[in-house]
């Protein structure tokens, strides 16, 4: 695979767009040239991935691996292993193209153009300099996507990893004036960087461990070591460090509090990072590290549990949430959820199946609330939405395959990957595959609300302004008239999350009457660079899943074929090791061993299987069908009866509270504690130090003055006051000096004579 | 060039003292003085990037002169890695600190130069010198001018931080002082010959229970200047007052003189009593990295949160350094260059808006981002930098000191790890504050973006942030030999390792003039003799 060696300027690329729109864009370009560049870099990456993917295709399947190293990154420097021995710390700007990060390059160069395509619309009303900013960041985020997917070892991943993280950071926040936005950034980042903190320390214990963070040598190695059944070994700890990290990427419990707030960034930005491409990490990180983790099968067994656990839990909140984009949040949690289900239970295919189906028909749901929200002026809450489909066909049409998707329908793409996933389940362990069943349920009836919400039933929305000239004429055409509030409303979602006029900007003979926050003129359907992307995704929503076609249905599931030597240690790069046959057999025999009670089911219980779940999904799209179009009373007075439980979904669980309750206000806590603590104890004995110094040397001043210095003045007194006796002595008459000394002499004679 | 590091030692000197003679009225020309001079400061160091050789772990561009030969006191300057790249990092700071002082000074203009150029002076010697007698001196002179800065060109509370920070310090470096001297005569009872030579002391192998008291001796001296919890109240309060240069000296470069002690002095001096002291050093270290981050979570003054981020930093470089394994001395150094660079940026940064609007409360301020936009972009940067983001400079150093504390002790790396959690929130919710949200104050409406002389006091910084972050293969190489010589001391049993990396270091510049694809290189091969094919080819040739 000579041929590759270009494969670092996939994620540079976007990278340069990035730096241009960045540098200058901001400053001088138009929104056209901003879009345009950015499109265009994305274009030349997606056109760079498929060219190296075909390369890739064409080789046997066992060769399909290829490192590029571009420089040197960490220089060679000495260090000591768990086992004693000095290894050395190094590490290369190394990017690997093999099945697993093909798959993701397609993934996130596909799908980025066509959310880049998108956003060109999208966000036109926004400022000139803010849609430069836009496509800076979106492109940034393209290029830290590509490098955490390229990386051939965790570093390089890391980068990736916590870069992307900054660009969601940025983009959530993109509306910084808005309070929520701004909180709900930080809120990511930080909650990320929790994550990190385990992924981070699990990655030293790689290099301790293996004297490497090279994927393919940990691969390799670990093939080699016991698998830990009976206790919890090193390579148990590293894979349970790793997963805290993609619980925190990838918006698993416990930290998955951060998703459902970041959709207070632009919908194209939920669409590809929060929906498609980001939030897939932690599973990519998984299925890259998959010899690692089929060693730590407790650790796969915690992956299975809060895996399908937050399928379970996301999917009952997504039951009763009204704003558009929460559903979809909450049901972006709840696909992860599945996806790491399938990691847990060792079906690495099935879940990596699942990230690339669901990243169509999320993308496409997500991108089409973004019509539906563009065309209502901003509004989200799907109670003032509802009969839309005659304003918006197109978005109407192109939704309601996702939701098939989704829903896990027969032919469309989800019904293969989420079927999958729920076969190895039944086959694995009985107790996940009932839950991840009535997720799904839950994820067929959430979604069929939100389609009857938006799309049936008449029209619930605000009014929309007829004083507009164009307006009137389309207000007539929609037969529809009612009093003008929807100018003040708009004005409530604010940041113009495009309005009306926007849309129209791209439609012949209609002047729109001016842009931005002019006055709506009434739901309708998008301009075409919105319309394209849904198109092309509901194409894929509906053929993504025919690569995965199982056996049971005549095909020969394609890809878990094709994603197969990620999974495994390869052979053809332990060569070089001494026991490198042996490695191979092991890594297999640990995949098979997990897929082993797969191929004990008859194909007649998987066809059954199938039959269920589809029943299970058009049962769940029916009875949304009664409760919001048919009986929509059914719904309200669930909703009363059971208030308790619907109190409790409504407001997340709790979990918000929770943890405000607990670690926010506990770290705030000690923090204003520890400030008191550092003036009064720490800096309080500093200055009473300096206090008691000053105090000695007054006291010393003190006592200099009066004691030392009182000592040498009395002397002084003591002479002068004495003079004043003895002076009077010095009367100057000779008489008086004679008698003196006689007495004297008289004095001292006596005294001798005495004391004799 | 025999007197190389003398010319950069005194460049700033001699500005100082043409300043002197300037009459203080005209102040555009004593600030253009001070500008070149500084510049020129900078510029005459750079060749020092270059004629360092990495591949040689001595001490190089030795000076050697008699200075008080009476006690044996020597003019004894040379560099190796370490000072190279701090010296480096002095030049720079330097002159950007004067050049951000162009318009933020107005008084006493005259003195305020000339104590910036003595200051320069100061550092530039303590890095450079090898005698410890001279060290000392420098190390004393570098309080004066700081103390003045402080003192006359600082805010409201500037008498008290000028005299808190002046005192502490020199409490400290009189106990060192008895340290050395201790030093310097037990190694007199030993050679017979007076001497402060560092080198030499080096050489030493001292009793136990002495190499503990001068240990702790030099602890209390470079701790204060760490600063060390518990003995860092007196940094908030003097890189609040200080002015903006000041602040980014003291942050930038005056710390680094604690550290450097430690690198340079207490742990290949004494390796009995640092691994002695470990547990301690440690301990304060991990307090230190999650105290300072949550102090700086609570603080309402901007300048005071970055200060208490850098108690919060330092202590992270001391807990790598204390690690005592090649990886984390390196990290520890490394963090260093990386702590001048970004917390130098943000208190220019903090400087700024401080000339603009003369508050440091963050609570003045918000909405920046939509008023000053390269600004705001700068200080995100800045930002990322400083809480360790991949690909900028932070994460290079803070990688490399905890997997280095991560080999010494799993557990002081999970408590260390939380600090980049904590760096993380306390610096988001700054940027928050200040950048994000809605401009709610009438006052901050107005505000210019950075001008041009700004953006050149940045431009440096924002270079070498994002060249460390992603390629600082050139810093790591220039450590090398820096780091193995102190390994070599404290952790005997990386010696072999070194030995027999001989030939397995990084690629020399000959061999990547020779093939360009030994830049991509992880190892030297070892040629049959044991040493390296390269060498014996370019010696042959």
């Amino acid at each position: 695979m000579t041929g590759v060696q270009y494969i670092w300027l996939i994620p540079v690329l976007p990278g340069l767009g990035a730096a241009v729109n960045g540098l200058v864009g901001i400053r001088a370009f138009s929104r056209r040239t901003a879009g345009a560049l950015a499109c265009a870099t994305m274009i030349a990456a997606l056109a760079l991935s498929l060219v190296a993917f075909w390369q890739m295709l064409g080789l046997p399947a066992d060769a399909r691996a290829y490192d590029v190293t571009v420089a040197q990154w960490f220089t060679a420097i000495p260090l000591q292993m768990s086992d004693g021995t000095i290894g050395t710390f190094q590490v290369p700007w190394g990017f690997r193209l093999d099945p697993l990060s093909g798959m993701m390059l397609l993934i996130i160069t596909g799908i980025g153009t066509l959310i880049h395509v998108y956003s060109t619309a999208y966000m036109a009303d926004e400022p000139r300099a803010g849609v430069a900013r836009f496509f800076c960041y979106l492109n940034l985020f393209c290029f830290f996507m590509l490098m955490l997917v390229l990386g051939n070892n965790f570093l390089v991943m890391f980068v990736g990893w916590e870069g992307v993280g900054l660009c969601s950071y940025l983009l959530i926040g993109y509306w910084y004036e808005k309070k929520s936005a701004a909180d709900a950034g930080k809120k990511a980042f930080i909650t990320n960087r929790i994550g990190d903190w385990g992924f981070i320390l699990g990655v030293f214990l790689v290099f301790m461990t293996f004297g490497t963070f090279d994927f393919r040598a940990i691969q390799d190695a670990a093939a080699a070591m016991p698998i830990e059944s009976a206790g919890f070994g090193v390579l148990s700890t590293i894979c349970l460090l790793l997963f805290v990290g993609a619980t925190g990427k990838s918006a698993q419990i416990p930290l998955y509090v951060w998703l459902p707030d970041a959709m207070e960034g632009p919908t194209p930005v939920s669409a590809l990072i929060h929906a498609a491409t980001m939030v897939t990490a932690g599973v990519y990180m998984i299925g890259r590290n998959a010899v690692l983790f089929s060693h730590a099968p407790q650790v796969m067994a915690i992956v299975a549990i809060v895996g399908v656990l937050t399928a379970f839990m996301a999917a009952s909140i997504g039951l009763v949430q009204y704003d558009i984009k929460k559903v979809l949040a909450y049901s972006t949690v709840s696909q992860l959820g599945y996806m790491f289900t399938a990691m847990g239970i060792g079906a690495f295919s099935a879940g990596a199946f699942h990230l690339m189906t669901h990243a169509f028909f999320k993308a496409l749901l997500f991108l089409g609330s973004g019509s539906v929200i563009h065309a209502m002026a901003g509004e989200q809450d799907m109670r003032r939405m509802g009969g839309l489909r005659k304003y918006l066909p197109v978005t109407f049409a192109t939704m309601m395959i996702g939701t098939l998707a989704i829903a896990g329908i027969f032919p469309f793409a989800g019904f293969f990957s989420k079927d999958e996933i729920l076969f190895r389940a039944f086959t694995a362990n009985k107790a996940v595959w009932v839950i991840g069943l009535a997720a799904a349920l839950m994820t067929a009836f959430y979604m069929g609300r939100l389609m009857f919400m938006t799309f049936y039933s008449a029209y619930r929305g605000p009014a929309w302004e007829t004083a507009g000239h164009a307006a009137i004429a389309l207000s007539a055409a929609h037969g529809v008239a009612h009093p003008a509030d929807a100018h003040g409303h708009a004005a409530t979602h604010d940041r113009g999350m495009a309005h009306g006029s926007s849309a129209h900007a791209g439609v012949p003979g209609d002047d729109g009457g001016g842009h931005g926050h002019g006055p709506w003129h009434g739901p309708h359907e998008s301009p075409t660079p919105m319309t394209f992307p849904l198109m092309a995704l509901a194409v894929g929503a509906i053929v993504a899943g025919f690569v995965g076609i199982p056996a049971a249905l005549g095909g020969g599931n394609a890809i878990e074929q094709f994603l197969e030597p990620s999974f495994t240690a390869s052979a053809a790069h332990g060569a070089a090791a001494p026991a490198a046959p042996a490695e191979g057999a092991a890594a297999h025999a640990a995949e098979e061993g997990a897929a082993g009670g797969a191929h004990d089911v008859s194909r007649g219980v998987e066809l059954g299987l199938m039959g269920l779940s589809v029943l299970i999904a058009a049962f769940g799209i029916g009875l949304a069908y009664r409760f919001y179009v048919t009986r929509p009373e059914i719904a309200e007075g669930l909703a009363v009866r059971w208030a308790g439980p619907h109190r409790l979904l409504s407001n997340k669980y709790y979990v918000d509270e929770l943890y405000g309750a607990t670690i926010v206000s506990g770290t705030f806590g000690s923090a204003d504690g520890l400030w008191t603590v550092d003036r009064r104890v720490v800096d309080g004995a500093v200055n009473g130090a300096g206090r008691l110094t000053i105090v000695g040397s007054w006291a010393s001043g003190l006592t200099d003055k009066r004691v030392v210095d009182g000592a040498v003045n009395l002397v002084g007194w003591f002479v002068q006051e004495s003079s004043l006796v003895f002076r009077r002595l010095q009367t100057g008459l000779v008489q008086n000096y004679a008698l003196l000394m006689l007495v004297g002499i008289f004095a001292f004679v006596s005294v001798y004579l005495f004391l004799r | 060039m025999t007197h190389y590091l003398s010319l950069i030692l005194f460049t700033p000197l001699v500005g100082a003292c043409l300043l002197l003679v300037t009459p203080r009225e005209k102040e555009d020309a004593i600030r253009w003085i001070a500008n070149i001079f500084a510049g020129a400061g900078f510029a005459i160091s750079i060749p020092l990037w270059y004629w360092f050789n990495p591949q040689n772990a001595d001490f190089q561009l030795v000076e050697r002169a008699p200075w008080i030969p009476s006690i044996g006191a020597e003019y004894f300057l040379g560099v190796d890695g370490l000072s190279t790249l701090l010296i480096l990092l002095t030049t720079l700071i330097g002159f950007i600190a004067v050049l951000s002082s162009w318009t933020a000074i107005t008084e006493r203009v005259k003195e305020y130069y000339t104590f910036l150029l003595v200051l320069q002076t100061g550092m530039l010697g303590a890095f450079m010198s090898l005698d410890f007698l001279l060290f000392f001196l420098f190390w004393e002179v570098m309080l004066v001018p700081m103390y003045f800065l402080i003192g006359i060109w600082g805010s409201a509370n500037r008498l008290y931080s000028a005299i808190k920070f002046f005192l502490y310090t020199l409490v400290g470096s009189v106990i060192m002082l008895l340290g050395i001297l201790a030093l310097y005569f037990y190694a007199h009872s030993v050679t017979g010959v007076y001497s402060f030579d560092v080198t030499a002391f080096q050489q030493l192998n001292l009793p136990v229970n002495l190499q503990w008291w001068i240990f702790l001796a030099f602890f209390l001296g470079f701790a204060v200047k760490v600063p060390m919890f518990p003995f860092h109240t007196w940094l908030p309060d003097a890189h609040t007052d200080a002015p903006t240069a000041g602040s980014v000296i003291l942050a930038a470069v005056m710390l680094k003189m604690g550290t450097y002690g430690f690198l340079r002095f207490s742990l290949p001096i004494l390796p009995d009593g640092t691994r002695a002291f470990v547990p301690l050093m440690a301990v304060l270290s991990i307090v230190g990295i999650v105290y300072g981050a949550l102090v700086a979570l609570a603080q309402k003054d901007w300048k005071r949160l970055v200060a208490y981020s850098s108690v919060s930093h330092m202590a992270m470089i001391m807990l790598g350094m204390f690690a005592l394994n090649p990886v984390g001395i390196t990290g520890s150094i490394v963090q260093q260059l990386n702590h001048g660079i970004s917390t130098g940026a943000l208190f220019l940064l903090v400087g700024v808006v401080y000339e603009r609007r003369h508050t440091r409360e963050i609570a003045e301020y918000g909405g920046l981002s939509k008023i000053m936009p390269v600004y705001a972009a700068i200080f995100l940067i800045m930002t990322m930098s400083s809480i360790g983001l991949p690909a900028l400079n932070g994460f290079i150093g803070e990688l490399l000191i905890l997997q280095g504390v991560f080999v010494a002790s799993r557990m002081w790396a999970l408590f260390a790890g939380s600090g980049v959690v904590l760096g993380a929130a306390y610096m988001l919710y700054l940027y928050q504050r200040t950048m994000f949200g809605k401009v709610e104050n009438p006052k901050n409406l107005h505000l210019l973006d950075i001008s041009h002389r700004e953006f050149a006091t940045f431009a440096p910084l924002l270079v070498l942030a994002v060249w460390i972050g992603l390629y600082p293969a050139p810093f790591l190489r220039r450590l090398d030999g820096s780091v193995q010589r102190i390994v070599a001391r404290v952790s005997p049993q990386y010696s072999p390792t070194y030995a027999a990396l001989g030939c397995g270091g990084a690629p020399t510049p000959q061999m990547i003039a020779a093939n360009g694809a030994a830049r991509f290189l992880q190892s030297v091969p070892c040629g049959p003799d044991g040493r390296p094919l390269v060498a014996a080819e370019s010696a042959a040739r």
